[in-house]
């Protein structure tokens, strides 16, 4: 055979292998082991491609000292923040201002800047139900965000509307194959670009259908008793929603010896059960109750509100805004303090261990 | 430039092109009198046809085709038959089987799952009839079959997966969607479901059955080729002769690791293990689910899922006063 048809062969053969590390991601990695030694339970960090935390926004001036008149006795028509003191009221109001409220509408995005006690924007009343929202978040899912808390700007971060929402997808024909995708095989972020169904969301975050598709005993115990493997796919597809959400692998949770095992799991599994929870209970009981006042334009194909989930406030970190609290510049969105449930975390010594790239937003920038 | 005398063929001979005996048991004759081509002659017989078909090949080719275009229309209709975003997608696009609620209902609506079962019969049937001519071609050739039975049981793993299985499953839903994705997502899911496969000792047959014949793979070939400048290639007329091709080779593995394969087992080592790797896989799924609903905790009473040391954690769910 000719050396000139050898080299070409060669080179196509060299040039088709260079070519598939194009799916690479180059750049340093950080691994550190998080686990016990021998089963994979390490987080893999792409330091240099992985989540900036947002820049905070500094406080609009500084926390005024409480006490003087409450807002309730100062203002007209104060439904959720009566009690807080006029000062902190008005500073809350500065810092939604500069969180929430398109710069070039400010107060007048949810006020009448003739009557500023007037409900007549829609805005004003979602504004007011998102309130106590944060509140309940604050105050009674603290096993989902501890003492860092939530404010306005976990979600929002400058946006009148939160960047990541998500609501019902449009109704399809079921008797026709055109355009229906059934809820998966999409090339979807919401499935973090796998072709695992989408319909996460529906079932698990605002409804609430089992995500265990595990048998518990080791035999069957009846016929066709158990979750079935598209089933399995959907529990599947949100799980890779909460890994790109948080910017981690599966090992973050859970030991893949056993997915479904807790004594083999980490701390951050149940952090993220309650987490599943909260969402349950922001989208039903504070975004589906506004559904009569968000105009068609503020809502889904199928007319319900835009709703939230794990990226909503994650965005590619597994502590949103880097595990920054904002809530004490905010104090009143703490809300009234509520015995939450039993404390989950059983003594931990492996979940001591994070990766160091995850401790910190600073951390990764000075590891070399 | 240093140069691998094996990579391709290095001489090809030309003459008259062999037509081959006589057909046996044939429904019709081959087609045309075949044709030499030197790309083709780099990598095995330079000379390509004549081809015999027959009723069986038509009807395999049939049913071939059948099934690949219902995958492929169902994947383009379901982009809207939009052809930018169907080479786009195509990666993700699918045809899945009949949903959890149709149990192993045997015609379900077309657009939810009767053209998944539609293309998995065409490809089964299609996949039988060429099976059929193999063994029918070997037979008038008056060869054993053993291509056939090492088809067969590739052939049998795919039924399994996609009727065996789902038929004592007593749901479609259990059945491998066709698509490339998709079918990966389904093997994951699978697993994730039957509390991890890698503890399905079938599975762990399978792989070593795979890997075992990678190995043989390599071992064979690279001692063919290494005796190719001896004439290596042609085996069975030199085994008697000293200091040939044969010789060498056999005398190269007793030296390494005392022990060689003849020129036969070899041949019949790789048989095996190439049969057995579906086979094993086969049973291990038809296994799953009908007989083991958890691998894991099924490797647990059986002592043998390594134990790693708890880390405290336990389930939400069951303390008191838990969000539901």
């Amino acid at each position: 055979m000719s050396r000139v048809l050898t080299n070409i062969v060669l080179a196509s053969i060299g040039g088709m292998g260079i070519a598939l590390l194009g799916g690479c991601e180059p750049g340093p990695k950080q691994s550190t082991q998080v686990g016990y030694r021998g089963a994979g339970l390490d987080q893999i960090v792409d330091v240099r491609h992985m989540v900036k935390t947002a820049a905070i926004p500094p406080a609009p001036y500084p926390l005024p000292a409480d006490g003087g008149p409450t807002a309730g006795q100062t203002y007209q028509n104060v439904k959720v923040l009566g009690g807080v003191s006029a000062e902190r009221f008005n500073h809350l109001m500065a810092e939604i201002n500069q969180w929430v409220a398109p710069p070039e509408q400010g107060c007048a995005y949810c006020h009448n800047p003739a009557n500023m006690a007037s409900d007549e924007k829609y805005t004003k009343i979602v504004a007011r139900r998102m309130i106590q929202m944060t509140q309940t978040i604050n105050s009674q899912w603290s096993p989902h965000v501890q003492n860092v808390g939530v404010t306005c700007y976990t979600c929002h971060r400058g946006n009148a509307v939160p960047t990541n929402k998500w609501a019902m997808p449009g109704a399809q024909n079921p008797n026709s194959i055109r355009g229906n995708r059934y809820g998966m095989n999409e090339l979807s972020a919401d499935a973090a670009y796998s072709d695992l169904p989408t319909t996460g969301f529906g079932d698990y975050l605002a409804g609430a259908k089992n995500i265990r598709v595990n048998a518990h005993t080791a035999l069957p115990v009846g016929r066709m008793t158990g979750a079935s493997v598209q089933t399995a796919e959907k529990t599947y597809g949100l799980m890779m929603h909460m890994s790109k959400a948080l910017g981690v692998n599966c090992t973050f949770c859970h030991n893949t010896q056993a997915f479904a095992s807790w004594s083999q799991s980490r701390p951050q599994r149940v952090t993220a059960w309650y987490g599943i929870r909260m969402v349950r209970d922001v989208n039903n009981t504070y975004i589906s109750s506004l559904a009569s006042v968000f105009p068609a334009y503020r809502k889904g194909p199928q007319g319900d509100p835009y709703k939230v989930n794990c990226t909503t406030c994650h965005q590619g970190q597994n502590k949103p805004l880097g595990g920054v609290s904002m809530i004490d510049q905010a104090p009143a969105l703490k809300g009234p303090l509520v015995m939450a449930a039993a404390p989950a975390v059983a003594p931990a010594a492996a979940g001591a261990v994070k990766p160091l790239a995850m401790n910190g937003p600073q951390a990764a920038i000075v590891k070399k | 430039m240093p140069r691998y005398q094996n990579m391709f063929t290095q001489v090809q001979l030309r003459g008259p092109l062999e037509a081959g005996p006589p057909l046996r048991d044939a429904t019709f004759t081959r087609t045309g009198k075949g044709f030499y081509n030197y790309l083709m002659g780099t990598f095995g017989n330079a000379q390509i046809g004549p081809v015999y078909l027959g009723t069986l090949g038509m009807a395999s080719l049939i049913f071939a085709f059948l099934s690949f275009e219902i995958i492929g229309l169902n994947m383009w209709a379901s982009v809207n038959w939009n052809p930018i975003q169907f080479v786009r997608q195509l990666p993700w696009l699918a045809l899945e089987p009949p949903g959890p609620q149709w149990g192993f209902k045997l015609f379900v609506p077309l657009a939810q799952g009767g053209w998944w079962q539609i293309a998995g019969f065409c490809m089964t049937a299609s996949l039988l009839l060429w099976w059929l001519r193999t063994f029918r071609r070997a037979r008038a050739l008056g060869m054993g079959t053993h291509v056939a039975w090492a088809f067969g049981a590739g052939i049998f793993l795919i039924i399994t997966l996609g009727f065996i299985r789902p038929m004592l499953m007593g749901s479609w839903a259990e059945a491998v969607p066709f698509g490339i994705f998709p079918h990966l997502d389904w093997t994951a899911a699978f697993s994730i479901r039957y509390g991890n496969l890698f503890y399905n000792p079938f599975h762990c047959l399978s792989i070593a059955f795979l890997y075992g014949s990678t190995l043989l793979f390599a071992m064979h070939g690279a001692t063919i080729l290494s005796v190719g400048r001896y004439g290596g290639e042609r085996e069975i007329e030199q085994i008697t002769d000293r200091g040939t091709a044969s010789e060498r080779a056999a005398l190269f593995w007793r030296w390494t690791m005392g022990f060689n394969a003849t020129m036969e087992s070899i041949h019949r080592w790789a048989w095996w293990f190439a049969v057995l790797t579906p086979l094993t896989g086969g049973i291990g799924i038809l296994l799953t689910g009908t007989v083991v609903d958890n691998w894991y905790m099924w490797a647990v009473m059986h002592h043998y899922a390594p134990g790693y040391p708890g880390t405290g954690v336990i389930d939400p769910a069951t303390l008191p006063g838990a969000p539901k």
